[in-house]
């Protein structure tokens, strides 16, 4: 009695599902399983691949011209890492009245552009992109260690000092840099830390909110009475961190890793203070300074660089995009 | 019986000792003893120098002390940190005097409410077409990402040649006109942000309860009823987080306003020159390191100002994402 009912409701249901082929699938499924009569489900089918064709087809089409609108919008995004690509390749005259015309005759300009970019000004592009490269790997790595090892201190011991760095942290989220920028330059300044090689201090320091903040969220998750055997079993501290907290904490170490290093990369205004201009350069400062101080600036030069600067970030991209997007999306749920 | 009772007493010895603890230990155990002494967090205390201590430095070096130092500059007079005269509340009674910060700040403001709804209304669009099984959609969300790893030097840089290549048609150019480089940067900004909110709607959109929305369909929803009453509910929280995540980005925005149009066209109004497409970061810099080193002060209570107001958004939205985890 109940199972006929269920049936000839789900039977409406297909008419009513009109199209979704997901649905009618796990209606067939349900069926299945509740093991209505083979005749019942030899009807039901017959009647929703009837329904299926039918609607399915509009449907997919439907589908079809959402993809071609997206493919479309697609190609627009894309368009201007291609304006930058084909100006790249042309000669400086050209780059302001034909931006939009393919590199080709009279406006061709080959590598020429590369060479005079790299070599443009008084500060070689090379020295920027290295300590770039620096600045980012030390401080990412310095910040993932560092702040991971307090989180779980913090976490585990929970003392009246923990509370407040781990409020202070988390507090420091919300300041914006303007704030601290000017006294921050000048403290840097003072205790010398304006090279690539102690700019992390300052990166460590003003990151460690967002860190901890992820950290700490999810050492509160994982249960503490792994570690207590381990400590049990005669591990020492450092050795329960390195051989069972470490590990298991590797998936927010990448989803943090990323949003350090997509933010150290990109950031101009803390290197351009705390760095000593004349002798270290990052991409972005040494791209700004094309602009601001050369008078009339070689357009085509400077598309050159930006072309340089973002192919490896294109190409780190393709490499971890699974795990960039987990992290952000983890990174931008907490914070 | 008194075994027992001998037994219990010298369990309470160690207790008996802490009593006769020096001051300075005692210090010591309140701020850094644990709360829960366990197997596990008592040996760790004492590896405390080593865990929390690389953290604390830097964090003192990197924020505390220069927040503290911010906040006592602002009531102080100064050209370099170390000649600051104590001046009180002048500086914030001249911030208010200051009119190219009174229109950076509605300046920001207007930017930040524009780009909040473009950005949210665009990417949550993005995101619904995207969580529908439509065919590359993988391959979609790739390109609507990628403007989000390029910094917003390079970012302003690129759109100033592609607007300079427009409007050069015209002979005219997005330092010349306001209106233009307003919306250039709001342009700029959806292309950067809407990929970066779209990944927050969709992990919203994926999370709605299946169910739900089939329950919707045999009722005979449409699709429409469906997505208003059943799909924008569920994802309340992400729409909540990316509302504030897009003002507090538009009022923060620093990088790309630098780099597009550096607050030109410059306007005099009653004599004072007004930089048009300045905002607040911008102008607070400008203030900071401009010619005129004396309004350092000023600076530095314009920062202040920008930092509680920045902070509130912040904190207001915490709250709000807190409220909503308890009800759920």
């Amino acid at each position: 009695m109940k199972k006929e009912k269920k049936a000839t409701v789900t039977a409406a249901d297909a008419t009513e599902t009109i199209g979704k082929n997901e649905t009618i699938g796990k209606t067939k499924e349900s069926f299945a399983t509740e093991s209505v009569g083979a005749a019942e489900v030899a009807a039901n089918v017959n009647i929703s691949e009837i329904l299926k064709d039918k609607k399915v087809s509009a449907d997919k089409k439907r589908k079809n011209a959402l993809s071609i609108v997206l493919a479309i919008i697609c190609v627009i995004y894309v368009l201007p890492v291609l304006a930058v690509l084909i100006n790249a390749f042309k000669n400086n005259t050209f780059v302001k009245t034909d931006t939009f015309a393919l590199p080709f005759g009279e406006m061709w300009a080959g590598f020429s552009n590369f060479i005079k970019g790299m070599t443009f000004g008084n500060y070689p592009f090379i020295n920027s992109v290295i300590n770039s490269v620096i600045i980012t790997v030390l401080s990412t790595f310095l910040i993932v260690l560092c702040t991971s090892m307090a989180a779980w201190y913090i976490a585990r011991v929970n003392s009246r000092f923990c509370k407040l760095i781990y409020y202070l942290c988390v507090f420091s989220m919300v300041v914006p840099f303007q704030m601290v920028m000017f006294t921050l330059s000048k403290t840097a300044n003072t205790l010398k830390l304006d090279t690539p090689w102690t700019i992390p201090i300052i990166y460590l320091g003003f990151g460690a909110g967002l860190a901890i903040f992820m950290f700490v969220g999810f050492v509160k998750s994982i249960p503490i009475e792994i570690e207590e055997a381990a400590a049990i079993d005669g591990c020492g501290s450092l050795r329960t961190y390195f051989t069972v907290v470490f590990p298991m904490l590797r998936p927010t170490m990448i989803s943090v890793g990323i949003l350090e290093i997509m933010w150290i990369w990109n950031d101009y205004l803390l290197p351009y203070l705390v760095l000593d201009i004349n002798k270290y350069r990052t991409i972005p400062i040494h791209i700004q300074y094309l602009k601001g101080s050369y008078g009339t600036v070689d357009l085509g030069a400077s598309m050159a660089l930006i072309l340089l600067s973002i192919i490896p970030v294109i190409i780190f991209y393709l490499i971890c995009q699974k795990h960039i997007i987990k992290g952000v999306a983890a990174g931008a749920v907490k914070g | 019986m008194t075994k027992t009772k001998k037994k219990l007493e010298t369990d309470f010895v160690p207790n008996e000792k802490a009593a006769h603890k020096s001051p300075f230990k005692r210090v010591v155990d309140f701020f850094f003893g644990g709360k829960n002494s366990n197997a596990l967090s008592r040996p760790l205390a004492k590896w405390g120098w080593l865990f929390i201590g690389p953290v604390t430095i830097a964090f003192i070096i990197g924020f505390v002390w220069p927040f503290i130092q911010g906040i006592y500059l602002s009531f102080c007079k100064f050209r370099i940190v170390s000649d600051a005269e104590f001046y009180g509340f002048q500086n914030y009674a001249s911030v208010f005097e200051d009119a190219s910060f009174i229109h950076s700040f509605w300046y920001s403001a207007l930017f930040a409410i524009v780009s909040l709804i473009l950005i949210n209304v665009f990417a949550f669009a993005v995101a619904y077409a995207l969580t529908q099984n439509i065919k590359g959609s993988n391959l979609f969300r790739t390109v609507f990402f990628m403007p989000n790893l390029i910094g917003g030097i390079v970012l302003g840089y690129i759109w100033s040649m592609i607007f300079d290549g427009i409007l050069s048609q015209f002979g005219t150019s997005i330092l010349q006109n306001s209106t233009w480089g307003f919306w250039g940067l709001i342009i700029l900004m959806c292309w950067q942000q809407i990929g970066y909110m779209m990944i927050i709607y969709i992990a919203g959109l994926n999370a709605v309860p299946e169910d739900m929305l089939e329950a919707a369909k045999i009722d005979g929803a449409t699709k429409w009823q469906t997505l208003w009453r059943v799909t924008i509910p569920n994802v309340m929280p992400s729409i909540t987080i990316c509302t504030f995540l897009s003002l507090t980005n538009g009022f923060k925005l620093f990088d790309q306003n630098i780099a597009l149009t550096a607050g030109q066209p410059i306007s005099i109004q009653n004599g004072v020159p007004i930089k048009q497409t300045e905002m607040l970061a911008l102008n607070i810099y400008n203030t900071f390191y401009g010619t005129n080193t004396a309004a350092r002060g000023t600076a530095q209570a314009k920062a202040v100002i920008f930092f509680i107001l920045v902070a509130g958004l912040g904190l207001a939205q915490l709250a709000y994402t807190r409220k909503k985890e308890v009800q759920q």
